[in-house]
């Protein structure tokens, strides 16, 4: 679906992005983690034409995405943080204008605010919503003309618990129905849960990628077992067989209350590779 | 064709919402028919109210509510989001420029309203003129302000010289001669002559100042455009 090899974009002596070689596979999610400044939304810009790639190729739909033509772009759904709404209309008439442009039937706009929870909200101006409530008006403009490929730039910054919850059963409500879905974020526990393929980006280079589960794997090097006991003490023990027996033993006593594996999160791979978190502003 | 008809569409909707916008609009031709009809002095000229307010219409309405348009879409990041759904630069600024452009003139049929008959077409056709040559200088103020705020300190100079220029001619000789060089004190002998007259009173050099108006601020806003596009 999209391929880039030896991706590379500057601004002036700045090197934002730096020989980006990446392919994303028909109806998957894929996730550009990084901290700001990384080079996120640059990436989305080019992927979408909305920005020229300084080297390299850059394929969408197998053709070159400077060749794209516009009824290839209506097959993009885009929420870049930064796009806004028309704040004085209802989030029917913020979606119809779209609906227009697009050719889809306001019965389609209608449902589509249903399902993403803002039925009740359709003639309410934009100015009165929430911001979670205006980040699902956002995700309901880029999937409002069913695109294949739908390109998210941090689709959750700066909402709450319920709100993000909220757009990620959109995002895989989305995925069940077959779209292809690229997203930037730093929040690694949003791209742990969403993600079939993760790419760690610091600098404008690619440090690490690969399926969240594996790349956390990857990099266990403690391979510890941490068990927190019913006295309220924590013990930790290696991942060998040799402490199958006291791991038996405390279960068979009722000592034990949890027991987990000790893989890295996705945090502090990045910190490890990197040397500084997904959380830093760049 | 969709497309422009869909940011005109859009634009209609929100004429009703932004009062700020509608202001502009019904302005000009509300006072006109109230002075026109309130207020009566002695040795006061013909349709007085209407050849002034039709010229200060011409210089603010179109220029601040084009330039309003469009830096507001910017600032926002709305223009953005049409031109990734295939809006077209030239069909946004098409269907801006003709919602502007109708909304005025009905605003200019309201004014129309009390002046002869048989003058009603000409003074028409004059508005329609410099209601286009306005937008494209709206449209030029838009391109070149990154928001609403800075598209306002620009927009606020060029409409006092448009709009109030012309008025002041009629007060000071000094002014009047500078204000010959701008298309709106040009309109204004324009619509003096048709509607006193029943005729164009402006001659070659008014026509040529006219065209040269509209020449360069074609030039302009195509200079804009290209150094900084829509976004």
């Amino acid at each position: 679906m999209i391929t880039c090899k030896g991706l590379c974009k500057s601004f002036g002596d700045k090197k934002v992005l730096d020989g980006i070689d990446l392919e994303i596979k028909k109806g998957s999610i894929v996730g550009l983690l990084g901290p700001s400044g990384a080079g996120k939304t640059t990436m989305i810009k080019i992927l979408t034409g909305q920005l020229d790639a300084g080297c390299g190729d850059v394929t969408v739909f197998g053709k070159d995405v400077k060749s794209l033509s516009g009824d290839d772009k209506k097959k993009f759904g885009i929420m870049m943080d930064n796009f806004g709404v028309y704040e004085r209309f209802s989030c029917m008439d913020n979606l119809m204008i779209y609906a227009d442009i697009y050719g889809v039937s306001k019965e389609t706009v209608s449902k589509t605010l249903d399902d993403i929870g803002l039925g009740d909200a359709k003639k309410k101006s934009a100015s009165a919503l929430s911001k979670g409530m205006k980040a699902r008006l956002r995700l309901a403009r880029a999937f409002i003309q069913k695109p294949e490929i739908i390109f998210l730039d941090e689709p959750t910054s700066g909402l709450d618990p319920r709100s993000m919850k909220a757009v990620h059963k959109i995002i895989m409500d989305k995925k069940a129905e077959g779209c292809t879905i690229f997203l930037t974020t730093h929040n690694m526990e949003e791209a742990s849960g969403l993600c079939d393929e993760i790419f760690l980006l610091n600098e404008g280079k690619i440090v690490e990628r690969g399926k969240p589960e594996e790349i956390c794997r990857k990099y266990n090097r403690l391979k510890k077992i941490r068990i927190h006991l019913v006295d309220g003490s924590d013990i930790e023990l290696s991942a060998g067989s040799e402490s199958a027996a006291e791991i038996s033993e405390l279960i068979a006593s009722g000592k034990l209350e949890t027991i987990h594996s000790t893989e890295p999160t996705l945090e502090s791979v990045f910190l490890e590779l990197t040397g500084r978190g997904l959380q830093e502003a760049g | 064709m969709r497309n422009i008809s869909v940011v005109i569409k859009k634009q209609i909707k929100d004429t009703f919402k932004n009062k700020t916008i509608l202001i502009q609009f019904i302005l000009f031709p509300l006072m006109t028919l109230i002075f026109e009809n309130a207020i009566e002095m002695k040795d006061m000229p013909e349709f007085f109210f209407t050849r002034l307010f039709a010229v200060m219409y011409i210089g603010m309405a179109p220029l601040t509510s084009t330039a309003a348009i469009i830096s507001e879409e910017k600032e926002r990041n709305t223009l953005r989001v049409l031109m990734m759904a295939n809006v077209k630069p030239a069909e946004y600024l098409i269907g801006v420029g003709l919602y502007v452009w109708g909304i005025c003139m009905i605003g200019a049929c309201m004014m129309a309203a009390g002046i002869p008959a048989k003058t009603i077409p000409a003074f028409m056709a004059v508005m329609a003129v410099g209601f286009m040559i306005s937008i494209i200088a709206g449209a030029c103020i838009g391109i070149c302000s990154k928001n609403q705020m800075s598209a306002t300190s620009l927009v606020m100079p060029v409409m006092m010289v448009l709009s109030f220029v012309p008025m002041l001619a009629i007060f000071n000789d000094t002014v009047a001669k500078i204000s010959k060089i701008f298309y709106t004190k040009q309109i204004m002998n324009l619509l003096d002559g048709i509607i006193l007259n029943g005729s164009e009173g402006i001659g070659n050099f008014g026509s040529l100042v006219i065209l040269i108006n509209a020449g360069l601020l074609i030039v302009f806003f195509a200079l804009a455009y290209r150094r900084k596009g829509l976004e």
